[in-house]
């Protein structure tokens, strides 16, 4: 019956996409009742308490503060939906604006570790499960668990340590933008990439082994293999593409998480990126920046959860048909 | 009528059951040296890890002080050991309370259904949609209490979501066997099912998640120390002193090196002991 199953995939695609609407107006509203509903007033928490009494007013009038939380709420979600995220406090700047500039450098620095992890956790993922449990592969998987065992801002303070603060083959400060220098773009971002990088070669490479183990010893694997094709055109044609079911899901859920995560990397580097805007903001008290920049992390998280489940209907039909369990 | 949480005896010609790994025992050493550091510290004969007098500054190991001294002259060794503490009390506290929070919610919402359900997996997705890090970050900073207390209920949080949901899906798997419905049709109340038939199923899974969560818990309080924003000095913290080395790595490793190694040493043992332990699992529950 195509019809009728067709039918369950569209209404997979709508459930799943209202949700994703929900979430965000959840998270959007949970943060600015947080914001809102701090002890002390929010004008004083904002300016500090050295403001003069114009500016206090005048703030008061900007921010509407005499009306109700959830009035305000409603205000701040009209102006946010027609992409108008208010003022920063310090710098005067747009948030929107501003959280643009930052957003490139961020979203560049998660796009480069992501592609050093896969390059190195794919071949890493298949070597060890061509022959579990042999030597190779009980290396691999060593080495594996003492990546995901070292966190992230270590191995990125390591890393400064040794090759930028000894040998001196990198800036410790500054960053280059990517329409300056391409190259020296490339090079700044390098070793936060790397120390972001480390721990997802880990996750991924243990996942997709796993799952390669599983379709080895499928009977078609077999039939290839009695039929005499190479090991490599049975790997990357055969077992590749059925086994990375789980590569591709896990991927897509830090891909989210990871957005947010780059503070500390951010933070050590010096990179001018989302994370140090939000970190700023919250040591400011900067709460229209905050705010800002709660909606961009939470609407790439959960709309890049929501294309990896698109993306998994792609690759197994099975869970397309919303057949799949 | 009794639980049957590891499926009875194992069955005829099973393999016998994989002796830990040497690593396992190191990890368990490592740990263990760790506890007793940090709880017996005052009779260790150790700096004061305030006293700026210990060293001179930026000093390598001597044999008086034995791993180095820090940017302003205090022991690294008393504070790596002092600074432990942090580590070890949030670490454990704010993983046992998301996993009991956290667990009975999802017992609840898996065994019931229905809306309540509908309603836990909701809050768990908002609460996992919020960029974890930043949640941390700014409750602390926002609500100026930077005591143990505080710290551990912000990493506690960033726990529930993932336990919650985890939690759920285990009662659903459990709450369909057969052992499950038995209990039913002999009149056992939800309660009683729940609480004899469920939870010592949930239990051991979640138990060796909680090993890898510590793990998880310890790294983020790392990290929020490193932001400044844990426990308030003079409490040392591994995060803050390696914050703290940071700006002079040109001039010596060690205040770095010593509280990242500690880091380090503590984060692979649980890793390593969690791996171990959900393997064995695994290979107990078979395949299903």
């Amino acid at each position: 019956m195509p019809t009728a199953r067709r039918n369950a995939g569209v209404n997979l695609f709508l459930s799943r996409l209202l949700r994703l609407v929900a979430v965000l107006l959840a998270v959007t509203a949970a943060s600015f009742a947080m914001i809102s509903l701090l002890p002390g007033d929010l004008v004083t928490n904002m300016l500090g308490a050295n403001a003069t009494q114009a500016d206090r007013e005048a703030a008061r009038q900007d921010l509407h503060l005499d009306d109700a939380v959830p009035v305000r709420y409603a205000r701040w979600l009209g102006n946010a939906v027609q992409g108008d995220l208010g003022i920063s406090y310090r710098t005067r700047q747009p948030v929107a604006e501003a959280l643009g500039q930052r957003l490139g450098v961020t979203l560049e620095l998660v796009l480069l570790s992501q592609l050093i992890a896969l390059a190195f956790a794919i071949p890493m993922a298949i070597f060890g499960a061509l022959r579990p449990g042999s030597i190779l592969d009980r290396i691999l998987s060593g080495v594996q668990l003492a990546m995901l065992a070292t966190p992230g801002y270590l191995v990125a303070i390591t890393l400064m340590a040794v090759f930028a603060v000894k040998l001196g083959w990198f800036d410790t400060t500054g960053f280059t933008h990517l329409t300056d220098d391409p190259l020296g773009n490339l090079k700044s971002l390098l070793l936060p990439s790397i120390a972001l990088a480390l721990e997802q070669v880990a996750l991924y490479a243990r996942i997709l082994r796993t799952d390669l183990v599983a379709t080895f010893d499928q009977d078609y694997i077999w039939y290839a293999r009695a039929k005499g094709q190479p090991t490599k055109r049975i790997v990357l044609n055969h077992a590749l593409r059925p086994s990375s079911i789980g590569l591709v899901t896990i991927t897509g859920v830090s891909l989210g998480r990871m957005i947010g995560g780059t503070v500390l990397v951010e933070f050590i580097f010096a990179l001018p990126g989302l994370g140090r805007f939000t970190i700023d903001a919250i040591n400011n008290r900067d709460f229209m920046a905050l705010q800002g920049s709660v909606v961009v992390l939470t609407v790439g998280f959960v709309v890049i959860n929501f294309l990896v489940d698109i993306l998994l209907g792609v690759i197994d039909p099975r869970i397309r048909a919303g057949g799949a369990k | 009528m009794s639980a049957h949480a590891h499926g009875g005896d194992a069955p005829e010609g099973a393999l016998p059951r994989p002796r830990w790994g040497l690593a396992v025992y190191l990890s368990v050493a490592w740990l263990v040296l760790l506890v007793l550091a940090a709880v017996f510290a005052d009779w260790l004969h150790l700096y004061k890890p305030d006293d700026t007098r210990a060293g001179i500054p930026l000093s390598v190991p001597t044999s008086h002080n034995w791993l180095g001294t820090d940017e302003i002259g205090r022991d690294l060794l008393s504070r790596t050991i002092y600074g432990s503490r942090v580590s070890i009390v949030v670490g454990l506290a704010a993983v046992l309370l998301s996993s009991v929070v956290g667990g009975f919610i999802g017992l609840i919402a898996g065994y019931y259904r229905k809306l309540v359900e509908t309603f836990t997996l909701f809050s768990a997705d908002v609460l996992m949609a919020f960029p974890t890090m930043l949640l941390a970050a700014s409750i602390v900073a926002f609500t100026k209490s930077r005591g143990m207390a505080t710290v551990v209920m912000v990493i506690a949080l960033i726990y529930l979501g993932p336990t919650i949901r985890i939690v759920r899906a285990l009662t659903l798997s459990i709450a369909s066997r057969e052992f499950v419905t038995a209990a039913r049709s002999v009149g056992a109340t939800n309660a009683r099912t729940i609480r004899r038939e469920i939870l010592p199923n949930v239990i051991p899974t979640l138990m060796s998640m909680m090993v890898v969560a510590i793990a998880g818990a310890i790294v983020a309080e790392g990290g929020l120390a490193y932001l400044n924003l844990s426990v308030a000095p003079p409490q040392p913290t591994w995060g803050a002193m390696i914050a703290a080395g940071k700006p002079k790595l040109d001039k010596s490793l060690y205040p770095v090196l010593v509280p990242g190694g500690a880091l380090f040493l503590t984060v692979l043992s649980l890793t390593l002991i969690g791996d171990a332990i959900q393997k064995r699992q695994a290979r107990n529950l078979g395949v299903i």
